[in-house]
Formats: C-alpha cells, sequence, structure tokens
C-alpha cells in the first residue's frame, strides 16, 4: 500500500503535465468565447474532485458513526479539507470566466449558488472541528457531514426555483463539447482526480501521524506525573487547559 | 412510547416554568426584533408597495437571529450543575429530551412571531394581496424548520470551546433551504403575484428530513464523549 503512494504521486504528474498542455496548446481555441474557454479545462474538473472529495467525507463520516474506526475519522478530514480547497478552486475560476463571457462576474443561479452553498456547508464543518474540544469531535463532525448530505439536495430544488444562467451541462447526454475538446477535458478530470487522491491521501497521513505524536505525548505526560518526579522534567507540552 | 411522552413533557413545562419566571430569552429576543424593525426602516422607504418585496426577507432575518438567542440559551441551562450530566446517565431516552427542547424553542420563538407580526404590518404597512392564510403554514413550518436544526446544532455548539459563537455558524448554512423558503414563501404571499406551493411543499420536505435526522443521531450527539 505503501509503495502505492509514489505511484500515484508519478501518475498524478504526468497527467496534470500532459492535461496542461492538452488544454492550452493542443486543445482548439473556441469560437465564440476565444482563449478565456481554456479555463473550463481546469474549471470542471476541479469541480468534479470536489464533489467526490465531498463524497468520501460522507462515507468516512458514516463508517465513523458505526464502526467508530478513527481512521475513517482521519479520512473525513482530508477528504473536507481537501475538498474545500478544490471547491475555491472552482469558485475562484468560475468568475474568471464569466467577467468576459457573461459579462459579470457572479449570478445567483442554480449551479453557482449551490456550489457557494456546499462550500459553506464544508468551512462550517472544518470550523466545527476547530472549535471542538478533541475528544467529541469526530462524533459531532460525523453527524454535521450527514445533515450537510441531506442538505444538499434540497439545496438544490430550492435554487433550482430560480432562472438558470450557467452554461447547461456538455458532458453525457445531449453534450455539445467538441470532439476535438475532449481529449483535453478528459485528461484533466483524470489528472485532477489524481491530483485529489494525492493530496487526500497525504494529508490523511499527516493526520494520521499527528494524531499518534499526540498520543504519545499525552501518554508521556501521564507517565511523567506518576513517577512525580517534579514538573520541571515535563514535555512543553501539557494538552488542553481543561 | 407513554415514557417518552411523559418524560417530554415534564421536561417541557420545566422549561416553559423557567423561562415564565425569568422572561431572559423572550424579552432579550423580542427586544433584538424591534431594533431590527426600526433599522432596517431606514434602508430603504417602507411604503406599502415597496415592502411587500421586501419585508418577507427582512422579517425572517429578525426572527432567524433573533431565534439564535433563545437557542444559545437551551443547553447553556442545562451545564449548571451538571443537569445535562444527570440526564446522560439517567435511563430517560435522549430523543425525549430533545423533543422537549425543540417543542419549547418552537412555543418562544412563535410567541416572538405573534407579537412581532402586528408590528411589521403597522410599522411597513403590510397588507397580503394573496391569500393570507397561507402565511400560518409558512410560519408554523418554518420556524418548526429553524427550531428543530436550531436545538440540534445548539447541542452541539454547547460541546465546543466558543459556543454561543458556534450556533450560528453551524445552523445558517444548513438552515439555507429553510430559509429561502420562508423569504420566498412570504413575499409570494405577500405581493399575490405567484403561487406559494412550491415553497411549502418544500419546508414541509426539509421539516420531515431533518426531523426524522434530528432524532436519529441525537442520541449520539448527548451520548458523544
Amino acid at each position: 500500500m505503501k509503495r502505492a503512494f509514489p505511484i500515484l504521486a508519478v501518475l498524478t504528474v504526468v497527467f496534470v503535465a500532459y492535461g496542461f498542455y492538452l488544454g492550452l496548446f493542443v486543445a482548439p481555441t473556441e469560437r465564440t468565447m476565444g482563449e478565456v474557454q481554456r479555463i473550463f479545462y481546469f474549471h470542471a474538473p476541479s469541480g468534479w474532485t470536489a464533489f467526490w472529495l465531498f463524497f468520501v467525507n460522507l462515507i468516512a463520516s458514516v463508517v465513523y458513526l458505526i464502526r467508530r474506526n478513527l481512521k475513517a475519522d482521519a479520512l473525513a478530514v482530508a477528504a473536507a479539507e481537501v475538498g474545500v480547497v478544490f471547491c475555491t478552486v472552482v469558485l475562484v475560476t468560475g468568475p474568471l470566466w464569466a467577467r468576459p463571457v457573461w459579462g459579470i462576474w457572479w449570478t445567483w443561479d442554480l449551479r453557482l449558488t449551490s456550489t457557494l452553498v456546499l462550500w459553506l456547508i464544508y468551512v462550517s464543518y472544518l470550523m466545527l472541528r476547530r472549535f471542538s474540544g478533541s475528544a467529541q469531535t469526530p462524533v459531532l463532525a460525523a453527524v454535521l457531514a450527514i445533515f450537510g448530505a441531506l442538505d444538499v439536495p434540497l439545496v438544490y430544488f430550492s435554487i433550482w426555483f430560480f432562472r438558470t444562467q450557467h452554461p447547461q451541462p456538455v458532458i453525457g447526454n445531449g453534450g455539445s463539447l467538441d470532439p476535438s475538446m475532449r481529449p483535453a477535458f478528459w485528461t484533466n478530470v483524470a489528472a485532477f482526480s489524481c491530483y485529489g487522491a494525492l493530496l487526500c491521501w497525504a494529508r490523511y497521513r499527516v493526520e494520521l501521524m499527528h494524531r499518534n505524536v499526540e498520543e504519545a505525548y499525552a501518554l508521556e505526560s501521564l507517565l511523567d506525573e506518576g513517577s512525580s518526579s517534579g514538573a520541571d522534567t515535563r514535555p512543553a507540552y501539557r494538552g488542553s487547559p481543561q | 412510547m407513554n415514557s417518552l411522552w411523559s418524560i417530554t413533557l415534564a421536561t417541557l413545562a420545566k422549561d416553559i416554568r423557567l423561562e415564565w419566571r425569568s422572561k431572559d430569552a423572550l424579552n432579550a429576543m423580542l427586544f433584538f426584533s424591534l431594533l431590527v424593525v426600526v433599522i432596517f426602516s431606514f434602508s430603504f422607504d417602507p411604503l406599502a408597495e415597496e415592502s411587500r418585496h421586501i419585508v418577507g426577507g427582512l422579517i425572517w432575518v429578525a426572527f432567524l437571529f433573533a431565534a439564535v438567542v433563545a437557542l444559545n440559551q437551551t443547553w447553556a441551562r442545562e451545564l449548571r450543575n451538571q443537569v445535562l450530566d444527570a440526564y446522560r446517565i439517567s435511563p430517560a431516552p435522549a430523543n425525549a429530551l430533545f423533543l422537549a427542547k425543540a417543542m419549547g424553542n418552537f412555543i418562544f420563538v412563535g410567541l416572538l412571531e405573534a407579537l412581532m407580526t402586528p408590528l411589521f404590518i403597522v410599522f411597513y404597512n403590510l397588507r397580503a394581496l394573496g391569500p393570507a392564510w397561507q402565511l400560518i403554514p409558512v410560519a408554523v413550518l418554518g420556524t418548526w424548520a429553524l427550531v428543530v436544526n436550531g436545538t440540534f446544532f445548539a447541542a452541539m455548539s454547547v460541546r465546543t470551546r466558543s459556543r454561543e459563537l458556534m450556533l450560528p455558524l453551524l445552523l445558517f448554512p444548513i438552515s439555507i433551504p429553510a430559509v429561502l423558503g420562508m423569504v420566498q414563501a412570504t413575499t409570494a404571499i405577500l405581493t399575490g403575484e405567484e403561487s406559494a406551493r412550491f415553497w411549502i411543499v418544500l419546508l414541509l420536505t426539509y421539516d420531515v428530513v431533518f426531523t426524522t435526522a434530528c432524532l436519529a443521531l441525537f442520541g449520539a450527539i448527548l451520548h458523544a464523549e
């Protein structure tokens, strides 16, 4: 399993480099939008990556609530954090494209608003993790993740009632993505998926390591207290004031 | 089932008695929403025509922010003398406690709305052009939507370091569809331009989904250690 990590890293570098080359140099320039359309090759794959990372977060949260497995919780943190990063990329690249094409930075239409609300929900998830005491954080966060997931369809349907200005999905049924643009698009989907998986995996390992270190510190300070050898020999780490 | 209801009602009666004696939350909520009414009147021309389009949002924002006051009180009260810990050890079902708290908050926020609505009508010269009776289901469903998740997230935020700050940060993002539903339904009824049916159904769905989720997961929150 540990050998898979460098393999994934190499794969990511290859895909990202090739996707960058295809997206910026090989894919034809769009007829009406011009060069600015190329941001699409990074915007849509980032969105896709963010969504599946949030999905991983949900699955990990449910597994944690059922099994109380701390590894699942670490995966949930990693997926949420990296997902928020990719979702931020979507929310930043969108207006950059919209300004020259639509003439406005932002509009409160279905996809934009629901992506923004999704981002808000996951930021509140990360804030909860940051603000709560260490022992109960996993349970509270897992419950919030489930609430967030339940909220997503409701958000979508409520905003669906507004007029939609976002370009209709160009992938899947009735898609209008020109065949010559497809290699660039799909390579970038693969590239961003690998990149997201790589970051999530790295963050997950850091999180596990961090927890091990914290546990070791806690154990050490307990042992020190037991031997009553005076406060000065204790490590600097004292844990929370409670 | 029988014990669930008797415990729920006993806890609810206790909460109402406590609030009746102190009136802390209710007074704070009333004064807060009165301030909102006055301050917002400066931001636009409070004539009948214009206010019809704006007041739907205004009224619910006022109630949403005011409700946070009551919601924060809900569990903070139980922390004194370790009442919450005592409850955790007792064999009483966790959902009885949750239902009592949610119903208590529903009554307090409902009372606030009943007292504040006439004031909104007077200050903003309101008269509904659509079917005004529909405002009642909107108010009931909307208040429950705020209160059920609010009570739940207040139980979560009471476990965090900065309790009172945390509740709105958790509650508002999740409440966005409900708030949108309340605001749009109220505006639709006041202006009479379109039907509020979609939004009422949305609020009902939201209530059913999240009441179920709260009841299913409250035990996990209460016993989280």
